[in-house]
């Protein structure tokens, strides 16, 4: 097996996109799965992808449209989540799939192939642009989950009881809504519009399923994230087949891996007492 | 209006309120004071305005009109996190998933986070305090569970220990008991009692059930559909012609070995 490929630059930046991607989204990742907000998650990750394309349909950098696609997003979901006025599930469909309808529209009213590396993504041809906005995403997520552990496990656990203890919940909520959009707008390009969500949910998933601490969980799902990534990048490179995919796949695999040896998944087993229980 | 006139002996001041929810009126011209070291019991059928009375306290219902003061502070206007780390709230039993990530000691810990503030760890003095509480409510040994492992009776003491471990002044107590099988809701009332005279508190304990009622109240406030229908002591108000009008029902009332038991009639 040659592997000479790996000392090559184009991709270097590539694994050093897959540690970045991958520490990024399993991050935040951990929010999304822990409150129950993956719908939310999917709807910024197509809001993302519609900015994204409005950028390259009026030229304009696709990735501030994503940036303020998704963040818009979020800004409208952030009250409804917050407050709980309307059904919230009816609200983020709605928003969902106007995101999902405005990206079709988008790409109809294109020519050429660079929407459809925005679906994909292509971690190999990552620019140096891509890998500074990754590696400035990265570092604020894992410093803001740093700064901020105590109010984040507070707001996981119960946001009422967290606004009920003097915790600025709502400010909480909002900053996680921001990261996961920023998150997701600077992936965009390395890991595809399609494919990002799977990244931020399985490897959280996976860890979810091993542990009862969050602190554990937290650095189990960017362990996930980031060997997801090498392994996608190494099968796509070895089985000559698409990398964003490869990615997703192997994460599933994660995923599917943990649930299978998961011990919370485990029964206790009990010995039946002498005594029957009787019938009156 | 931060100090409005004397508060030395009263721990709420609750003024011509009238909270509101879209077409909804919850609260109608609601006025009450609550002295320190009061236990006041609230009492009322489902809508009454029981919860949105103690959701004025913390600061998490919206006041359309009035004024109310918390430990001697305006709520109406300023900052309520201040106040909110100063009063406990334990809310009713609630689902909570049994794989969630977190710890009971870390669920009492929460209680520390709001007067901690932020970019502070937890420290020793901390753990003190978060320990003592676990062992106040008697699940020391229970400290390192999920959370979502524990009973339901053995949640809502964990829930109370966190609401102490914010060192309140006020613990606020909204249906503690709902759904928590016999003996845990009378060892859970008897944990509220004695947790109010130890620890110098005023409380509030909002309840629809009269049998989950603590006998060591000091004043009962009836309520109706969204007012203040009548209060006073025990003795005076638990009648039974009086409670069948509250709840639109026929009630009887029995002594059994001391205690009042209360029996839907007819």
């Amino acid at each position: 097996m040659d592997l000479s490929i790996f000392g090559d630059p184009f991709m270097q930046k590539a694994i050093l996109a897959a540690f970045l991607g991958g520490v990024a989204c399993a991050t935040v990742g951990v929010f999304v799965v822990l409150m129950g907000i993956s719908f939310i998650g999917v709807c910024l990750a197509h809001a993302a992808f519609a900015g994204a394309l409005l950028g390259v349909l009026l030229g304009f950098n696709p990735m501030l449209g994503a940036f303020l696609f998704s963040l818009g997003t979020a800004a409208i979901i952030g009250p409804l989540a917050s407050r709980g006025e309307l059904n919230l599930d009816t609200s983020i469909g709605v928003l969902f799939s106007l995101m999902l309808g405005l990206a079709f529209l988008f790409m109809g009213l294109m020519h050429g192939t660079k929407p459809l590396g925005l679906i994909w993504g292509s971690i190999l041809t990552v620019s140096r642009t891509d890998l500074i906005w990754l590696g400035i995403v990265a570092s604020a997520v894992v410093a803001i989950v740093v700064l901020f552990y105590k109010e984040i496990q507070a707001v996981i656990f119960n946001r009422e009881i967290a606004l009920a203890v003097g915790i600025p919940a709502g400010f909480i909520i909002y900053g996680i809504l921001f990261l996961t959009g920023s998150t997701i707008t600077v992936s965009l390009s390395p890991i595809g519009g399609l494919l990002i969500f799977s990244l931020i949910i399985n490897p959280a998933a996976a860890a979810y399923q091993l542990t009862y601490s969050l602190k554990k969980m937290f650095l189990l799902s960017a362990i996930f994230g980031v060997v997801s990534g090498w392994i996608g990048l190494l099968a796509s490179y070895l089985f000559n087949a698409p990398t964003g995919a490869a990615i997703v796949v192997t994460s599933s695999l994660i995923f599917g891996l943990a649930t299978l040896f998961s011990p919370k998944r485990k029964v206790k087993k009990w010995r039946v007492k002498d005594e029957p229980s009787r019938v009156l | 209006m931060r100090n409005n006139g004397d508060f030395t002996n009263i721990a709420v001041k609750i003024e011509r309120a009238v909270v509101s929810y879209r077409e909804h009126v919850a609260l109608r011209d609601v006025s009450l004071e609550i002295n320190k070291g009061e236990f006041l019991g609230i009492i009322g059928p489902n809508g009454a305005g029981k919860t949105t009375l103690l959701s004025l306290i913390n600061g998490l219902g919206k006041l359309v009109q009035g004024n109310v003061w918390v430990l001697g502070h305006s709520i109406s206007g300023g900052s309520v996190n201040g106040i909110r780390k100063r009063v406990g709230y334990v809310a009713q039993l609630q689902n909570t998933d049994p794989r969630m990530p977190i710890t009971v000691r870390e669920v009492v810990m929460v209680g520390r986070y709001g007067q901690l503030g932020l970019f502070r760890r937890p420290h020793k003095t901390d753990r003190i305090v978060v320990d003592k509480m676990l062992e106040l409510v008697g699940m020391s040994h229970l400290a390192k569970r999920p959370i979502g492992h524990l009973s339901g009776g053995e949640q809502q003491r964990v829930a109370i220990a966190r609401a102490l471990a914010q060192e309140p002044e006020m613990l606020l107590l909204d249906e503690p008991t709902a759904s928590l099988d016999w003996r845990a809701q009378g060892e859970l009332l008897e944990l509220v009692r004695r947790i109010h005279e130890s620890q110098n508190l005023t409380t509030m304990f909002v309840t629809h059930d009269l049998n989950a009622l603590p006998d060591t109240c000091d004043r009962l406030v009836l309520m109706k559909e969204g007012r203040i229908w009548q209060q006073g002591q025990p003795e005076l108000v638990l009648k039974q012609d009086i409670l069948s009008q509250l709840y639109d029902a026929p009630i009887s009332i029995q002594e059994h070995e001391g205690r009042l038991v209360f029996l839907k009639a007819g």
